[in-house]
C-alpha cells in the first residue's frame, strides 16, 4: 500500500464488488461485513503498519486530544511529519481534526473504525480447535467419579 | 481481504450424542474441558458463564436448548471492549453417526457492523467524562 495519502478506499487494488467473489462457488453468508466495513478495516491496518503513525495514535489514545505541536514535543517526529500523517488519518477517519487554544488544530483519536478491525482481530484470534481437541480428550478420559 | 464472519468446525467424537451433550450443556461437562468453573441455566434465556484460573471470564445467554441436538448461547466478542453491546452467536450441532457422534461449532456474527447508535452513547460517555472533569475542576475552584 503506497503510503500517498489517498484513500485506501480507493487502493484497495482487489477490485471485489461483492462479498461472495473471493470464494467462487460459495455465497456470501447472510449478515457478512460490506465492502465499506472492510475498506475501513484495510483503512485501519494500513494507518497502523506505519510506526510513526502508530505512536501518533498511541499518543492520542493515551493522552487525549492534542495539537501537532504538543506531539511532536512528546515524540521523536517532526511537526511537518506529523501534519503529513494527520491529514491521512483525518481523511481516513481515525483521527478528526477540531480547533483548538490559540487557533491550533487539536487532533482527537476517533474509535470507531477501531472497532471495525478489532472485530476482524477477533475473528482471527478466535480459536475453536484447541476446546475441540479439549473436549475429545476430555470424553476419552475414563469418568472419576 | 476477506472478513470473516463465520467459523465454523465440524469433529467426529467417538462418544454417542448423549455424553456429548452432557459435557456442553453441564456446569460439571463445561468446567472440564472448556472453563476452569461454569455455571449454566439450562433453558433459552438462561445464564451461563464460565471462568478460567489465568483470569478471563465469559458470560453466555443460553438461546438454543434442543436435547441432544441443538446447543445455542450468545457471548461477548472476544478482543472487544467489555461495554460492547455486540455479541456473537455460537451454536453446537450433534448428530449421531455409527461411530458416535460428529459434533459441529458455528459461531457467527462477527462482521455485524458497529452500531451507530452505541458509537451516539459512547461518543456521549467521553464528552460526558469531560464535562465531569469540567465541574470536578469548577467544584475545586470554587472551594
Amino acid at each position: 500500500m503506497p503510503p500517498d495519502g489517498g484513500p485506501a478506499r480507493s487502493g484497495a487494488g482487489s477490485g471485489r464488488s461483492g462479498a461472495g467473489s473471493a470464494h467462487p462457488g460459495r455465497s456470501a453468508p447472510a449478515g457478512a461485513m460490506p465492502a465499506d466495513a472492510e475498506a475501513v478495516a484495510e483503512q485501519v491496518f494500513v494507518a497502523l503498519a506505519d510506526p510513526s503513525r502508530r505512536a501518533l495514535l498511541a499518543a492520542l489514545a493515551a493522552g487525549g486530544p492534542a495539537t501537532a505541536t504538543d506531539l511532536a514535543a512528546r515524540l521523536p517526529i517532526t511537526r511537518q511529519a506529523i501534519a503529513k500523517h494527520m491529514a491521512l488519518l483525518t481523511e481516513t477517519g481515525l483521527v478528526t481534526a477540531e480547533p483548538g487554544e490559540r487557533r491550533r488544530v487539536r487532533y482527537r483519536l476517533r474509535s470507531a473504525p477501531m472497532r471495525v478491525a478489532q472485530q476482524f482481530l477477533a475473528a482471527l484470534a478466535r480459536d475453536w480447535d484447541g476446546p475441540l481437541d479439549a473436549l475429545k480428550n476430555h470424553l476419552d478420559r475414563p469418568p472419576t467419579i | 481481504m476477506g472478513f470473516p464472519d463465520r467459523i465454523e468446525r465440524t469433529t467426529d467424537i467417538a462418544h454417542p450424542p448423549a455424553r456429548v451433550w452432557t459435557a456442553l450443556t453441564t456446569a460439571e461437562g463445561l468446567a472440564s474441558w472448556f472453563g476452569n468453573e461454569a455455571g449454566i441455566d439450562l433453558r433459552p434465556g438462561g445464564t451461563a458463564w464460565m471462568k478460567w484460573t489465568d483470569g478471563p471470564t465469559a458470560d453466555m445467554r443460553v438461546e438454543r436448548v434442543e436435547e441432544p441436538t441443538v446447543f445455542g448461547f450468545t457471548w461477548h466478542i472476544n478482543g472487544l471492549p467489555d461495554e460492547d453491546p455486540r455479541r456473537t452467536y455460537v451454536e453446537f450441532t450433534l448428530e449421531p453417526t455409527d461411530t458416535g457422534t460428529r459434533l459441529t461449532v458455528v459461531e457467527s456474527g462477527f462482521a455485524q457492523l458497529p452500531d451507530d447508535a452505541y458509537e451516539k452513547a459512547y461518543g456521549g460517555n467521553v464528552d460526558g467524562w469531560a464535562s465531569e472533569l469540567g465541574e470536578l475542576v469548577a467544584h475545586l475552584d470554587a472551594a
